[in-house]
């Protein structure tokens, strides 16, 4: 198993499901939940949370804003 | 507690954070569909703000089309132009206020149809201000009818067989037309369907801001971008036909960057 | 007393805009007003007061431009001449909606349509009824000297900050073109940064700071009854203005039997009118509105009753006459006298046209 680097926080009733940050997910870290938040909406979450490398990928063409990202500064 | 949400646990920690939501950016839930590119391009304006720290001086004029909320999502003093008047709102803004930074923000209806006028004018004065354009090729708002910049073949609700040149003429590649505007210090077309192409246009619109400060200019920024629910296919989808279909339409890159020209050039001889 | 000139109504314009304290003009040319700008590019307030002045490239952009510097709790104005002010409906009703203050002037010309650049006034609907969509309404003054086209730029300003709500000064181009003596006054500071943030800090766009709210300038509501609530502020600021606000001048109204109501360079006119059927031994008065909105219908109700009849005299088919009916709500006649095409009558076709609309008649009745 591959060493947990990075993690990502969405803001699950933030999410539209849109699928831009899965897609952008260099790691197939991201899935999008078969749970539907308040609006009805598929919100995206880790999948894989040990493929996550925090590269921000995610966070970056997210256009709601509700990934926060994070990242070990040590190799573990 | 599990190994592996014990090792995320171990992560998610204030002093590995390496990115969250940008503090301009407020807590109302953005009323744009899901994948919609306004979202990025706001998060970008947002964090460039913050970043240059000129909040306080920072007026953004939005426009009449999806965008007209704009006001409610970043924390700065903002205006709400009419259809398509925002280069003569924000000239209005920046004419009295020299020493603020002003930006308006666009769709291509607002700024390529009926704010073609203002617009052209606001550039060709040499504004000192920038102008966010976003292109999709589409009027969101209203329901999806035809833009200036929708492409040939291109559906929407009012060309139900695709837009067809005899009838509705030609795609407007406005952003060309406004590079050879003397007035234009730094136009560009970006996009922000990957991480790479986000990260491009931040820059993009972080140097705007600073040819603002500079008084070089107009700096305008094209963001060609997708409209899921205009075009009536997924956001992933959309991203793939804009690529396949925009792109080569409305080619991605600098069109100029020489700052407004010098004046001597267009002067009369006595 | 201040220094006295003798001027064109155009050019005091941009003489009492800069000596007030404007901050900005834009706008775009038109006959027959384009001396206001002309006077203003002469002048170059932007190196004396720092007014800023811009022709625009259209009165569409001049009115958004207003809108955007108005919102920043600047002083600032626009003339332009009834095409020009229908391309500006936008605008304005924009500004009325977002409630920002701001000086408007139309140096009336025939119409409809490009029409004839001979004086006329026949946008008086478009004014006082607001112009252009929604319920709202201007503030209206029409001069009718030099003096007073001098003199609406400073009163101007101060109603437009009072109500925070565009002004109009509704000229014709009769005293856009008159030259005649006026008085100036002596130039006034524009507002400080501090004075702007101490006047307009609760609104205006000046930049966020981190103590307070953002400030957004809109006219925009989805909530219909937030929007409601919006038009409710509205019609009470206007009914505030006619509380408050209303002007006007009486011209031997005291004894009078029949009383002309006319505004602008009608009312000039009139005012001999009055004096050519006085010495015929006909008791005339002379209302001169000098607000058209707020209308001073109290006054006018207040004589319907004692007065055999109205007549309303204005350069166009009949406008203000129905805002006199309205006020005299069947006490009396109430008729009307005008010419168009830019036709300006004399004091004697007026006092004519009395003779055959009351008097004749009233003299066969006895």
């Amino acid at each position: 198993m591959a060493k947990v680097r990075g993690a990502v926080v969405v803001d699950n009733e933030e999410c539209k499901g849109c699928n831009l940050c899965v897609v952008a997910c260099p790691t197939q870290t991201l899935a999008l939940n078969r749970n539907v938040n308040n609006k009805g909406y598929h919100y995206s979450y880790m999948e894989n949370p040990e493929n996550c490398t925090g590269c921000t990928n995610c966070s970056a063409v997210c256009p709601d804003s509700c990934i926060t990202v994070y990242r070990t500064k040590a190799e573990h | 507690m599990s190994v592996l949400t014990e090792k995320i646990n171990a992560i998610i920690k204030p002093e590995n954070l390496v990115y969250s939501k940008s503090p301009l950016l407020n807590d109302d839930s953005m009323h744009y569909c899901p994948g919609c590119s306004h979202g990025v391009v706001h998060r970008l304006i947002a964090e460039v703000i913050d970043e240059m720290g000129i909040q306080e001086e920072t007026i953004g004029v939005s426009p009449v089309g999806c965008a007209v909320f704009a006001y409610n999502y970043i924390d700065i003093d903002w205006q709400e132009a009419a259809h398509g008047r925002a280069p003569a709102v924000a000239t209005g803004i920046k004419r009295v206020m020299p020493e603020k930074y002003v930006f308006s923000y666009q769709g291509d209806g607002d700024l390529a149809a009926i704010g073609t006028a203002e617009t052209f004018h606001a550039v060709n004065r040499g504004e000192n201000i920038v102008m966010i354009f976003i292109n999709n090729a589409i009027y969101g708002m209203t329901g999806g009818q035809m833009a200036p910049t929708t492409l040939v073949g291109q559906i929407t609700s009012t060309t139900p067989h695709g837009r067809n040149v005899d009838l509705n003429g030609y795609p407007l590649k406005i952003t060309e037309l406004l590079a050879q505007l003397p007035g234009a210090a730094f136009v560009t077309r970006q996009s922000v369907q990957t991480p790479a192409a986000v990260r491009k246009t931040k820059k993009a619109i972080r140097k705007a801001f600073e040819i603002q400060a500079q008084k070089k200019g107009t700096a305008f920024v094209e963001v060609v971008s997708t409209c899921s629910s205009g075009w009536k296919l997924s956001p992933v989808a959309s991203n793939k036909w804009m690529e396949e279909n925009m792109f080569p339409q409305y080619p991605l890159g600098d069109l100029k960057d020489t700052g407004r020209a010098d004046a001597s050039l267009y002067k009369v001889k006595g | 007393m201040g220094e006295l000139r003798l001027m064109k109504g155009n050019e005091v314009i941009a003489e009492a805009a800069i000596r007030c304290g404007c901050d900005g003009y834009f706008g775009y040319p038109i006959t027959p007003q384009s001396e206001v700008m002309e006077t203003l590019m002469t002048l170059r307030p932007w190196e004396s007061t720092g007014m800023v002045v811009l022709q625009a490239e259209s009165e569409i952009a001049s009115i958004h431009m207003v809108y955007g510097a108005a919102g920043a709790g600047k002083r600032v104005m626009t003339s332009s001449s009834s095409p020009g002010i229908s391309l500006m409906a936008e605008g304005i009703s924009y500004i009325a909606g977002s409630e920002l203050p701001c000086v408007i002037v139309n140096v009336q010309r025939g119409g409809p349509g490009l029409g004839t650049i001979q004086p006329s006034q026949a946008d008086y609907n478009q004014a006082t009824k607001g112009g252009g969509h929604g319920d709202y309404s201007l503030l209206v003054l029409a001069p009718a000297s030099v003096q007073e086209m001098h003199d609406f730029v400073i009163l101007g300003f101060e109603l437009a900050f009072k109500f925070r709500n565009p002004v109009m000064i509704l000229a014709d181009g009769v005293i856009g073109q008159l030259m005649e003596k006026v008085e100036l006054i002596d130039q006034r500071p524009r507002w400080t940064n501090e004075q702007i943030s101490e006047i307009s800090g609760d609104w205006a766009t000046i930049g966020k700071s981190k103590v307070r709210k953002k400030h957004v300038i809109t006219s925009l509501e989805m909530d219909s009854n937030m929007m409601e609530n919006n038009n409710l502020r509205l019609q009470a600021k206007y009914n505030k203005m006619k509380a408050e606000e209303v002007r006007y001048e009486e011209i031997n109204c005291d004894d009078a039997e029949y009383i002309i109501v006319a505004f602008g360079s009608a009312a000039r006119i009139c005012q001999k009118t009055v004096q050519i059927a006085r010495r015929k031994g006909v008791k005339l008065g002379l209302i001169r509105p000098i607000t058209l909105f707020p209308f001073p219908e109290k006054i006018i109700s207040g004589y319907a009753s004692r007065v055999k009849g109205f007549l309303s005299v204005e350069f166009n088919a009949g406008q203000m006459v129905n805002d006199i009916r309205l006020a005299v709500n069947g006490k009396t006649r109430v008729e009307y006298f005008g010419r168009m095409g830019g036709i300006v009558p004399t004091p004697d076709e007026v006092e004519e046209a009395l003779e055959q609309r009351f008097l004749k008649e009233d003299l066969c009745r006895y």
